[in-house]
């Protein structure tokens, strides 16, 4: 972690943005549009807990990205948005979700290529 | 002026990273602000209904509740209306009260316990699970004896305890998605998450009918809901945590007046 940014991708893995988008909208993974705007068409009943995504692509580096997916708490103490990448420092965690992030590594960097195409 | 603001910003700034060190252990910011009822954002048509005891789903339960309290059970005990005549002015304000500690006990007991107590001590009978059609019955018609009074619980003497342990479920972070109670229903209130609009999770209107139970439930069967979407392990209906969340949040909406049951979506 450098700043405000992860610049090296998870595990070397490499993104595929169409994946991404449906593991965003997947409510059993990403479930993105429960807290944020995107710019997709369709009755998708978004919240707006987070900020809209549009432009998120042109607004922060791949980097940028990754580190909010992965632990936004890092940055934003208060921060409601999930930490996507964490599994040390959990409290309570279900049974079925221990020890495992919310998303996989790959899975964080197919969102981070999707995000990147929303300019 | 301007100078005051930035030093105002600069405090800010240091306090939140001072908590943030102590964020995965230590308590949320709280902002104090008026109360918010889930009841403020239904939809004119829900409001309607909920308003209205002819059309209101969960009076279905209060009916049940006033048939089961005033008939004798079968086997010969004693129906509740026996030793508690005139309920419309005997049990008035009781739901607003509890959860309340038990001198006997020691433990705190809410309106379900209470009932509970009663078919056990002075009824010889089982207690009811929570969620069962008898327990939502009772305790809707109990609850709504007492439409339109103030909450107004004891967090005083063998209390506080509890009502600490609430304060401090409400505001740690918890699950796999890592997030608090208070981060929802103190921080982001009135903002959308999907389709729900989030409120103070102020708790007058339980047992609450909500729309996607099909059927009345009870206030801890709400907080397991929350704590679903957090992805963390739930609390059993009825346990201590419950029951602290409960005197918590009853506490910190005193004076709210009780509005049950209500609907929710
Ligand atoms: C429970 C609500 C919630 C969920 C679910 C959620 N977020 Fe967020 N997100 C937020 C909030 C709130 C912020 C605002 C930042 C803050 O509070 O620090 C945010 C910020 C962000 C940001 C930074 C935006 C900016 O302009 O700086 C990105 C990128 C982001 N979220 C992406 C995602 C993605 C992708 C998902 C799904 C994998 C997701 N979020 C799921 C609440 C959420
Ligand atoms: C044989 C008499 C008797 C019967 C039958 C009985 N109760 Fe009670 N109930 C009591 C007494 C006595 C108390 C007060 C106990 C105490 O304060 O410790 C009480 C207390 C209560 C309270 C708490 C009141 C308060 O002010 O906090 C509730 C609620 C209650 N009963 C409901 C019921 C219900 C519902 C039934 C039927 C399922 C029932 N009771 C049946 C005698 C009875
Ligand atoms: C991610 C956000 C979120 C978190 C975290 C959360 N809730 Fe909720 N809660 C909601 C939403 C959304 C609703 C339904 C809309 C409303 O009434 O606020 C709700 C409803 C409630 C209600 C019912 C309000 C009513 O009048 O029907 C209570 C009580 C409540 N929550 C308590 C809690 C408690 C206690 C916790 C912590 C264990 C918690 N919530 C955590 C989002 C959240």
């Amino acid at each position: 972690m450098a700043g405000d940014a992860i610049d090296t991708p998870l595990g070397g893995a490499t993104g595929d943005g169409s994946r991404g988008r449906d593991i965003a909208l997947d409510r059993g993974k990403g479930n993105c549009l429960i807290c944020h705007r995107v710019p997709i068409e369709g009755e998708l009943f978004p919240g707006d807990v987070g900020p809209d995504l549009s432009g998120i692509g042109a607004r922060l580096t791949a980097g940028q990205i990754r580190l909010r997916l992965v632990d936004q708490s890092v940055i934003a103490p208060l921060t409601l948005m999930p930490s996507y990448y964490r599994v040390d420092g959990l409290r309570r965690v279900g049974e079925q979700f221990r020890g495992k992030p919310v998303l996989t590594a790959q899975e964080i960097e197919d969102v981070v290529a999707w995000l990147q195409t929303l300019r | 002026m301007g100078g005051l603001r930035v030093l105002c910003i600069a405090i800010v700034l240091i306090h939140s990273h001072t908590i943030g060190a102590f964020a995965a252990d230590g308590p949320l910011r709280v902002e104090a602000q008026p109360l918010r009822s889930a009841s403020e954002f239904l939809s004119p048509a829900l409001r309607a209904e909920q308003a209205d005891p002819i059309r209101n789903r969960g009076m279905l339960w209060v009916e049940q509740g006033e048939r089961l309290f005033t008939q004798p059970p079968p086997g010969g005990a004693p129906s509740c209306a026996t030793c508690h005549a005139r309920a419309e002015t005997s049990m008035r304000g009781v739901a607003a009260r509890l959860p309340a500690v038990d001198a006997a006990s020691g433990q705190l007991v809410n309106l379900e316990g209470r009932v509970n107590e009663c078919r056990i001590v002075r009824q010889s009978l089982p207690p009811l699970d929570y969620e069962t059609d008898e327990l939502l019955a009772l305790t809707a018609y109990l609850t709504a004896l007492s439409n339109g009074e103030p909450l107004a619980v004891s967090i005083d003497g063998p209390a506080s305890a509890f009502y600490a342990y609430g304060q401090q479920l409400w505001n740690e972070r918890q699950g796999q998605l890592n997030v608090a109670c208070t981060q929802c229903h103190d921080q982001s209130v009135g903002r959308k998450l999907r389709g729900d609009t989030i409120s103070s999770a102020v708790p007058t209107g339980y047992p609450a009918y909500r729309l996607e139970w099909q059927t009345l439930g009870s206030l801890h069967r709400r907080l397991r809901a929350c704590q679903l979407g957090v992805r963390a392990q739930l609390f059993e209906l009825g346990s201590r945590e419950y029951l602290a969340l409960e005197l918590y949040l009853k506490s910190r909406a005193r004076r709210h007046p009780i509005d049950a049951p209500a609907l929710r979506r």
